[in-house]
């Protein structure tokens, strides 16, 4: 008796908590969005809906003549979970609006088999399109033939998947390895006549981390440059700090910190202040990090960083044009992702490229 | 004379202090023989010119501070309920996305909005709260703490991130960067001064008060401290308020130190190394008896360690594994068992050699 009176409080408990946790995601981008941007706020209204359905699914209202309209399903990573799928997110509803001639439905889940039961519901639902930033890279094969069959365009975005080509139109992502590639070359570029570099990397493993790593392993081993210490900061600024701290307390050389984004950069940047080394355009150390979020362009534009990468969450032009002129020949597209040198950057990019 | 050594051989294995030192001192030790420049200070000029010491013991003492508070709490928790709080890490992203919240407003602000202290308070009392709701379903409904605690640990980044609208907001001001870093003039970090401060605060509690008491009392038997006359939830409860505070803290030094937040690693398994302190603490993680100073010794070792690893540059894929076998170690020896045991067969020995010279 009492064990029941328990579990029914317990699983009144987690409700509670599923009602808060869906809340929050639900009013976040709602909220977020006139901050964002303006064309938003049709949306607005929509996401304030009571997303309280275990989905997480909300579907945006239309008024009426929906006929004229390609509706897509939406499935992608929580907006909370950095600020590039916040920035991911935002460009998302943005584009696939009303006025481009979109009816579009989201679903948010950091669980494939949510995810799957969310893409499994839009093909029900009869979607045009499903665009798919898939959490995990497996188990995606039988849905995805279901949307085949049920004459469903499939556009991976973000994030690619194990499974057979043909079962998707096209696959929008960023090539990490590039990017790593373009950062280094730009380091190789400045003409120092030594560069020792400390390397903060990512959580071990993670797809940014490896293509970010490469390129400067690959430097380091053809000897172009010397790497003077190569720890996992994990994402995190403090432990970077840590990081940069004991290698200054070890009193060795260095003159380049390569973090692979920029909260581990800006953490690396507090130890160098406190130990009053100068960084920056005209500095000791160079800074580079990657990302673009919106306060590290401002550190690059004022001088204190040398280079930020970009890591571009802009898809939704890409799959815009994917939807309107067909599938592309090569079912692969890497977008363009830009880097900022200090000696270049203008207020202008802050303002466009930063997240 | 003999029967008086052997007793202070028990007593020695007893102790509870006995396994944080001998790692503090083994740790101290190795890094003696490897490299005596791990011990060198010397005091610098930081980029705005004001004196700050540096080296890697100053380092330990900075960085291991938030842990060591957290460890104040989590020993409270831990000896009332018997269980742990594994919440801790997502309550630091609440209470600092509290604090950033009230310091920058809505929108982009220069300036801060409202005093530090004002922002402070306001994360202690969401912290306090949230402390509450844990110590609530633990203590009213019976819940294990891990399962109580598994709430809050799931959907608190979401609520820290839906505090700020998602936004990553930052403090401009310099001064508010003191708390975290340095306060000008004076060259120790001033999270080590927090941490005494809370040290100190938690010191007094238990002599003064009868917290440390009840609390030992409701750890080892519920009932039994029921029957003479205590209430064993408000206890419980008022142990996880106190862990409340003790987040809030940290949740202040840690968006202190970057300024800002990052809400999906902020304090990220600091809760599994909070644990770990109490565990290293020699204190027992089902409950009953407790001591403050082994948790918050502990809680150093852990950071004595890390900072140890990088200094060596331990590569990154290893670095898990090496601290798993030391944490291995160390919570092995100092389990109440095997301290137990270690005692008893030095006693012997103590014994054998006694008679040997007798004979």
């Amino acid at each position: 008796m009492k064990k029941k009176v328990l579990s029914a409080l317990l699983s009144v408990a987690m409700v509670a908590t599923l009602l808060v946790g869906c809340g929050a995601k639900a009013e976040a981008p709602a909220a977020e969005a006139p901050a964002a941007t303006e064309e938003v706020e049709e949306e607005a209204p929509a996401a304030e809906e009571p997303a309280a359905e275990e989905t997480a699914e909300e579907t945006a209202e239309e008024p009426a003549a929906d006929g004229e309209l390609i509706s897509v399903g939406i499935i992608n990573n929580d907006p909370n979970e950095s600020g590039y799928r916040t920035a991911n997110d935002a460009d998302l509803k943005k584009t696939f609006c009303e006025e481009n001639g979109y009816k579009a439905s989201f679903a948010y889940s950091l669980k494939n088999d949510e995810q799957i039961a969310a893409a499994q519901q839009f093909i029900q639902d009869g979607v045009d399109y499903l665009l798919l930033s898939a959490a995990d890279t497996a188990g995606w094969d039988s849905v995805l033939k279901d949307a085949q069959d049920a004459g469903i365009g499939v556009i991976l975005f973000d994030r690619t998947i194990d499974a057979d080509p043909s079962l998707y139109m096209a696959s929008i992502v960023s090539d990490m390895a590039k990017e790593g590639q373009n950062s280094v070359d730009w380091l190789l570029s400045q003409g120092k006549d030594e560069l020792n570099v400390i390397h903060i990397q990512g959580v071990m493993g993670s797809a940014a981390q490896k293509g970010r790593s490469g390129a400067l392993d690959e430097a380091a081993a053809a000897g172009k440059l010397n790497i003077v210490v190569q720890q996992t900061a994990e994402w995190n600024a403090e432990k970077a700090q840590q990081i940069v701290q004991s290698v200054i307390d070890s009193g060795e050389k260095f003159n380049v910190i390569y973090a692979e984004n920029d909260d581990m950069a800006k953490g690396a940047v507090a130890a160098l202040d406190a130990a009053n080394i100068s960084h920056g355009v005209d500095g000791d150390v160079i800074i580079m990090g990657y990302d673009c979020n919106k306060w590290a362009l401002e550190e690059v534009l004022a001088g204190n960083w040398n280079f930020d990468q970009q890591c571009n969450p802009f898809q939704a032009s890409y799959i815009d044009d994917v939807i309107k002129n067909g599938a592309p020949a090569e079912k692969t597209i890497v977008m363009d992702e830009k880097g900022f040198d200090a000696a270049t950057i203008t207020q202008e990019d802050v303002d466009n490229y930063g997240i | 004379m003999n029967k008086g050594k052997s007793f202070s051989f028990s007593k020695i294995f007893r102790n509870q202090l006995i396994i944080p030192l001998a790692a503090l001192v083994l740790l101290v030790l190795f890094n003696l023989i490897m490299d005596p420049n791990f011990f060198k200070i010397t005091l610098g000029q930081n980029s705005l010119g004001n004196p700050v010491l540096s080296g890697s013991i100053i380092t330990i003492l900075d960085n291991g501070s938030e842990l060591a508070i957290l460890a104040i709490g989590m020993t409270l928790v831990t000896a009332a309920s018997g269980g742990q709080d594994i919440s801790v890490g997502a309550n630091v992203a609440i209470a600092g996305s509290v604090m950033l919240r009230i310091l920058c407003g809505k929108g982009d602000n220069a300036e801060m909005q409202a005093p530090v202290i004002v922002a402070f308070l306001a994360a202690c009392v969401v912290s306090m709260l949230f402390g509450a709701f844990n110590g609530v379903l633990v203590a009213y409904f019976k819940i294990q703490p891990m399962v109580a605690t598994l709430i809050l640990y799931t959907a608190g980044r979401s609520i820290a991130a839906w505090i700020n609208n998602n936004e990553l907001p930052i403090v401009n001001d310099p001064s508010f960067g003191y708390f975290g870093g340095f306060i000008p003039g004076i060259p120790m970090p001033t999270p080590f001064f927090i941490a005494i401060a809370c040290l100190i605060v938690i010191t007094l509690i238990l002599k003064f008060t009868t917290l440390g008491l009840y609390t030992q009392a409701v750890g080892i038997n519920e009932s039994s401290s029921k029957l003479n006359g205590l209430n064993p939830k408000v206890i419980k409860l008022l142990t996880f308020v106190i862990l409340g505070l003790c987040v809030a803290v940290v949740g202040f030094i840690k968006v202190s130190r970057i300024s800002t937040i990052n809400y999906s690693v902020i304090a990220k398994d600091i809760e599994m190394d909070a644990i770990l302190a109490v565990a290293l603490g020699g204190n027992a993680l089902s409950g009953g008896k407790f001591n403050m100073y082994a948790s918050i010794l502990g809680a150093y070792i852990i950071q004595f360690l890390t900072t140890t690893l990088y200094k060596y540059k331990v590569s990154a894929d290893a670095l898990p594994a090496y601290k798993a076998v030391v944490v291995i170690l160390l919570v092995v020896f100092s389990a109440p068992t095997v301290r137990e045991w270690m005692s008893k067969t030095f006693n012997n020995l103590k014994g054998k050699s006694a008679k040997k010279e007798v004979a």
